[in-house]
């Protein structure tokens, strides 16, 4: 009799166990829901209340002014500066030390590399951000004139802090290409640099393809180290050495002191990088699916 | 002859470029460290930890202790939900489960969404609908999402390594499903899930942009967990934008750099451990 009831509660426990780990399995579904629920009950109505063309297509943000004016297309321009810059940077040498690191690197020296890797990517942006604003920007200042703070120090940057997320990935896709395509252009008579450019690397195309994506999207969202050295100018790009603002900076400077439409319309920034941000990671996800 | 030589130069030319490449990386990773390392250790005075900031001795102290607070109730919010979820996807699921493959994109959308965005989200929803004004605990619950995708993987594929012939053995000694995840997987998956979590430390002590506007600015020790207060982070922030206090930045620059690497080197040291411990089973 005793026995039963034992049995039985431990029944009920592994029963309640089961219950607890689902519900805490669908905290992750509820939370993503949550999110998009929040920034677009919040961000929509302001939209709809400037217009959906004019905040977008807007050149003019003027939110003090009256009557306000909330136009993101220098923001959205800025963005896409500012990413298109990192990238630029950021992909060859991370792509190229990802070649290293899987095809070049002595095991010793990479026993002592790839925690490096590790540890670029732990480094918070705040200190990024920082050594930006005291090394970046003057030096931009004395090669390119201007004040420093401009498209060209934030590309900089970022480039630098996508460059982990680029090779952690570009190096585990070269990796997972199989040792046959080495060898056997190898044993046609390539070198071993031969070999590795035009024989591993391409096949390794598609993982390449998804770590830029992926750094896309971090340059995209980052926003402490971007405000510390873009210089914030809410207008039109006038150039690669003047400054910018970007979505991110443009919700994380204003929100502070924001009210009514002007927070409604800060919001409605959120929603235009949160729907970039999903775009990115829907594309990543294809690109990665075709990959396995 | 002639063809043979300029393959050879060619080659010698993208081993060149490959390796110049890897240099710059390790060179700016190596500088960036450096720099602030030696701009900043003199400035680490004894009374950047005084217990009270004022705007004279600008302290740490505070900062670090909300720091500490914020990442404990982090991860105290995080954790066991992250490991459950974990133990659901990898010990319960059938294969082919349409919620798992529901979660993973969920996962996997969490994990790329900016940290701005979360706080946007956390100021919406902890600070405005629930009504918890900037405090710790608006911050602490917007940390905990945004780790949350980190700690749900680390689990899983820590479980993943666990061997199927030791639950079988856990089963066939009679033990129920419950006491063979907690008993045996979760011990030999433990250090893959500490590295996890040691890496979400890193992740709450260095974030700015989800906690300025979800835990505040308040430079005191918080009274409670209703209290606004600043992260290490968020001082440094305040304090670079604020152009009074450069030096100190540095220091505060220096502290984080030190947290960081050493969280980073912790974990490594564990997933070594990890899986050594694999190729001796």
């Amino acid at each position: 009799m005793n026995k039963v009831g034992i049995n039985m509660k431990s029944k009920f426990l592994e029963k309640l166990m089961e219950i607890v780990f689902f519900i805490s399995a669908c905290v992750s579904i509820i939370s993503v829901i949550l999110i998009c629920f929040f920034i677009f009950v919040n961000g929509f109505p302001a939209i709809a209340e400037i217009g959906v063309f004019k905040f977008l297509l807007g050149k003019d943000w003027s939110p003090s002014n009256v009557p306000p004016s909330f136009g993101i297309f220098p923001m959205i321009l800025g963005s896409l500066y500012v990413t298109a810059g990192a990238i630029i940077i950021g992909v060859p040498i991370g792509v190229l030390t990802a070649i290293y690191l899987a095809k070049f690197c002595p095991k010793k020296l990479y026993n002592f590399l790839k925690p490096a890797v590790n540890l670029m990517a732990g480094i918070p942006s705040i200190v990024y951000g920082f050594f930006g604003l005291v090394v970046l920007v003057p030096l931009s200042k004395n090669i390119f004139g201007g004040n420093g703070y401009s498209i060209i120090t934030a590309s900089f940057l970022l480039g630098v802090m996508i460059l982990p997320t680029i090779i952690s990935l570009s190096e585990a896709a070269i990796r997972a290409v199989p040792r046959s395509y080495y060898e056997g252009s190898v044993a046609l008579g390539a070198t071993h640099e031969y070999s590795t450019i035009f024989a591993v690397v391409p096949a390794a195309k598609s993982g390449i393809i998804a770590s830029i994506i992926l750094g896309i999207g971090r340059a995209i969202g980052e926003t402490i180290a971007v405000v510390m050295v873009a210089g914030n100018q809410a207008r039109m790009p006038a150039g690669l050495t003047k400054g910018i603002r970007t979505l991110t900076a443009n919700i994380v400077i204003e929100m502070g002191y924001a009210a009514e439409l002007h927070r409604g319309a800060l919001i409605g920034t959120g929603v235009v990088l949160f729907v970039f941000i999903l775009l990115i990671n829907g594309i990543f996800s294809v690109v990665k699916r075709r990959m396995a | 002859m002639n063809r043979l030589s300029r393959l050879s130069r060619l080659s010698r030319l993208i081993r060149y470029t490959i390796k110049f490449s890897a240099i710059i990386t390790f060179g700016v990773l190596f500088f960036i460290i450096v720099y602030i390392l030696v701009r900043g250790i003199p400035y680490l005075k004894p009374s950047l930890f005084a217990l009270e900031y004022t705007t004279e001795n600008v302290s740490l102290l505070p900062a670090i202790i909300t720091t500490i607070i914020m990442t404990v109730l982090a991860l105290l919010i995080s954790a066991p939900i992250g490991i459950f979820t974990g133990f659901y996807l990898v010990e319960y699921a059938r294969s082919g489960n349409k919620l798992v493959e529901i979660i993973r994109i969920t996962t996997e959308t969490l994990s790329g969404i900016p940290s701005i965005v979360y706080g946007l989200f956390g100021l919406l929803f902890f600070v405005t609908a629930l009504g918890w004004s900037f405090s710790i605990i608006a911050g602490a619950f917007t940390l905990a999402i945004m780790i949350l995708p980190l700690i749900i993987r680390s689990t899983e594929e820590a479980l993943l390594t666990v061997p199927n012939l030791l639950r079988e053995a856990s089963y066939g000694l009679g033990a129920g499903k419950l006491r063979t995840i907690f008993r045996i997987v979760l011990p030999s998956a433990m250090p893959g899930i500490l590295a996890g979590i040691i890496l979400s430390i890193g992740r709450i002590v260095g974030e700015t942009a989800a906690l300025i506007y979800t835990a505040g600015t308040v430079a005191k020790i918080p009274e409670n967990l209703f209290a606004s207060g600043r992260t290490l982070a968020i001082h440094m922030y305040v304090l670079s934008s604020e152009g009074l206090y450069t030096n100190q930045a540095y220091a505060t620059a220096v502290v984080l750099l030190i947290v960081v690497i050493g969280i980073n080197a912790l974990s490594t040291t564990i997933s070594k451990k990890l899986t050594k411990g694999n190729i001796d089973g």
